[in-house]
């Protein structure tokens, strides 16, 4: 199998609708056996390029090739080389588990011959042995979901797309669900998961923030949180908060300020120097502080910081 | 800040089943006046029961419900105008503009016109959406859709609030913009109920009650229950997290560890005594790896700490 059927490759893809440009010169390149994230918020070019990659809308300009295949040239390839799952499961609720399962296979054409044995597959890797006459409404979540995921690869695609496959299932089942796919990916397969579910995101190796149809940020999660986050994060505990909300709205150096619970969470340019002068600040407003102390930005706070500085930065051109 | 004899909501031995399943069983907790409240779980742990059983519009099989001073199954009416109430799926005619659909809310509740239109005002101001209220609500993006169902849901300036996973399928951006609505509600001395999904929401609120399979796991404030996690954090980054994890799986003293996209979480007993032996194991298999940090715990932590990692029964 050449290299090229393993990857997502795109250069310069456009989208436009009209005079909105959807999806402006975006270019990506995921690596065989990586888990890709491709975040952003609502509105922000992420369904459109994602329909364009799985082959459902064809670009204005530039190219993307999926699994070896351009899409544009040859979309029917492309949706015969992925295995797609949705949130919204892509079940039939009022079907067995086994129902289900044959469903798929006839739906993605699996070869008579290797019926079984995919079965087989599919139920040992969902965990699924023994439960394969109850009715599919009534598993819990994560049953659900390890049972769409095994229908989406009943075909064995080298891409899988997971569209925010584990928002709203409990934890356990949530890390059973990444481990089956760090296992996929282990063994070769590419999996390319959109998201705005910032606990998703750190599962993958790598991840791509969209916004106003452009790539702004690319790296592994780590690298961002260490170099993506304009300025640094000072955790703030004190008394009253609401004036301390209210003060530190003129207060020098301070980037923004967001309530969480008990305490603030401000954006300052340099920690270090910032901490000693809010607490003056704030001491002599008759604020009284408990705490303040540097914290590690979450992949949350960085891209919400991206997204402001993007915005900005637009706005500032025009 | 003085504080209120009466909380604005109380539960206890709130229960309700549906044939098979135990949806809530025996929940018990107080929201006070000026608290933003969170009810935190994962799908089907009986959020979305407990809120409708304090809306009054199911009834519990057992246990009291107080809302506001009034209990919801001997004083429905009274509950009702104590509480603004956003299920989550909130009803907005999408072929009436922002402003009708508001203006259809308060003749619900017979709010007058003066107030309404203040308050209204006030309301769309604080979403930002003041310059879409020709707008239809069927043309509004999910977050805005949001925000109008709150505002609708205000417009009576109910003093305790319940609201069901309001940021389902919101954006983090979005996301930011509504908690900030909450706080500001919160100043003008309301009581705030919000459930969510998202278990890293929780470190919002003052104070949470984790649930799972209708029970209440813990209730106190993110810092006291991170802390009452006697166990070591620690986060280990790597350019090759699985060679990281299979030096470590079989390594003492872990309880928990998942292997994320560039590294591993793991909880241990004692993070002074795992990091340096950890850190000879890597280093002895010649496995590239930042120097090991010890983290605060998650919410996500401490829910698997309490639930346990094995596989998850039938609901």
């Amino acid at each position: 199998m050449p290299e090229s059927a393993n990857s997502v490759v795109v250069e310069k893809l456009v989208k436009s609708f009209g005079s909105f440009v959807a999806v402006d010169h975006i270019d990506l390149e995921t690596r065989k056996g990586e888990v890709f994230g491709f975040l952003g918020p609502n509105g922000a070019g992420k369904s459109t390029t994602i329909r364009m990659l799985c082959g459902l809308l064809t670009p204005t300009s530039g190219r993307a090739m999926v699994a070896g295949y351009d899409v544009a040239r040859d979309p029917e390839s492309v949706r015969q080389n992925i295995g797609y799952m949705s949130q919204k499961f892509s079940l039939y609720n009022d079907l067995t588990v086994i129902e289900n399962i044959r469903l798929f296979a006839g739906l993605y054409s699996v070869p008579t011959a290797q019926l079984k044995e995919r079965i087989e597959w599919t139920l040992q890797m969902a965990n699924l042995k023994g439960q394969e006459n109850l009715i599919t409404g009534t598993l819990p979540g994560g049953w659900k979901q390890r049972l769409a995921l095994g229908c989406a690869v009943l075909h064995k695609p080298p891409i899988i797309f997971l569209d925010e496959p584990t928002s709203g299932v409990d934890p356990i089942s949530r890390r059973q669900f990444w481990d089956l796919i760090q296992e996929m990916a282990s063994e070769g397969v590419t999996i390319f998961v959109t998201t705005h579910y910032m606990e998703e995101a750190e599962y993958c190796n790598r991840l791509a923030l969209i916004f106003r149809g452009k790539i702004v940020a690319l790296g592994t999660p780590s690298e961002l949180k260490r170099n993506s986050m304009t300025g640094e994060l000072l955790l703030v505990e004190c008394e009253p908060l609401g004036d301390a909300v209210e003060a530190l709205q003129s207060a020098p150096g301070v980037m923004d300020a967001a309530v969480f619970g008990n305490a603030l969470h401000l954006v300052v340019g340099d920690a270090a120097a910032a901490g000693p002068r809010l607490r003056s600040y704030l001491t002599s407003r008759g604020i009284d502080v408990s705490r303040i102390e540097r914290i590690r930005p979450s992949l949350e706070d960085v891209f919400v910081s991206l997204i402001t500085a993007a915005g900005a930065g637009q706005e500032g051109k025009q | 800040m003085t504080e209120p004899l009466q909380p604005a909501i109380r539960t206890e031995g709130l229960s309700k089943s549906f044939p098979g399943v135990r949806a809530v069983e025996a929940v018990s907790f107080d929201v006070r006046v000026g608290e933003i409240f969170g009810l935190v779980g994962p799908d089907g742990a009986g959020k979305t029961t407990t809120l409708r059983m304090l809306a009054g519009v199911m009834l519990p099989d057992a246990g009291t419900a107080m809302v506001g001073g009034f209990n919801v199954v001997g004083n429905p009416e009274g509950a009702k105008h104590a509480l603004g109430y956003m299920p989550q799926r909130f009803g907005l005619y999408e072929d009436l503009t922002v402003d009708e659909n508001i203006r259809f809310y308060a003749d619900l509740f017979g709010v007058k016109r003066a107030e309404r239109d203040a308050r209204s005002l006030e309301l769309l101001r604080a979403a930002g959406m003041d310059e879409f209220r020709k707008r239809l609500a069927g043309k509004l993006s999910g977050g805005m859709k949001q925000k109008l169902g709150l505002v609708c849901a205000l417009i009576h300036r109910p003093k305790v609030i319940l609201l069901d996973e309001p940021t389902t399928g919101v954006d983090p951006v979005s996301r930011r913009d509504f908690w900030r609505i909450l706080y500001e509600l919160m100043a003008e001395g309301v009581a705030i109920l919000t459930s969510t999904a998202y278990l890293d929401e929780a470190e919002r609120c003052h104070r949470v009650a984790l649930m799972h399979r209708g029970k209440l796991l813990f209730c106190d404030t993110p810092a006291n229950l991170k802390a009452g996690l006697r166990k070591g954090v620690l986060s280990v980054t790597s350019p090759e997290p699985r060679r990281v994890r299979s030096q470590l799986e079989h390594a003492e003293g872990i309880s928990s560890l998942v292997l994320t996209g560039d590294g591993l979480h793991v909880v241990v007993d004692s993070a002074a005594r795992r990091i340096p032996e950890f850190e000879a194991l890597l280093t002895q298999a010649q496995v590239p790896y930042d120097p090991i940090q010890q983290v605060a715990p998650t919410i996500e932590d401490l829910f698997v700490d309490a639930v346990g990692s094995g596989d998850t029964p039938h609901a």
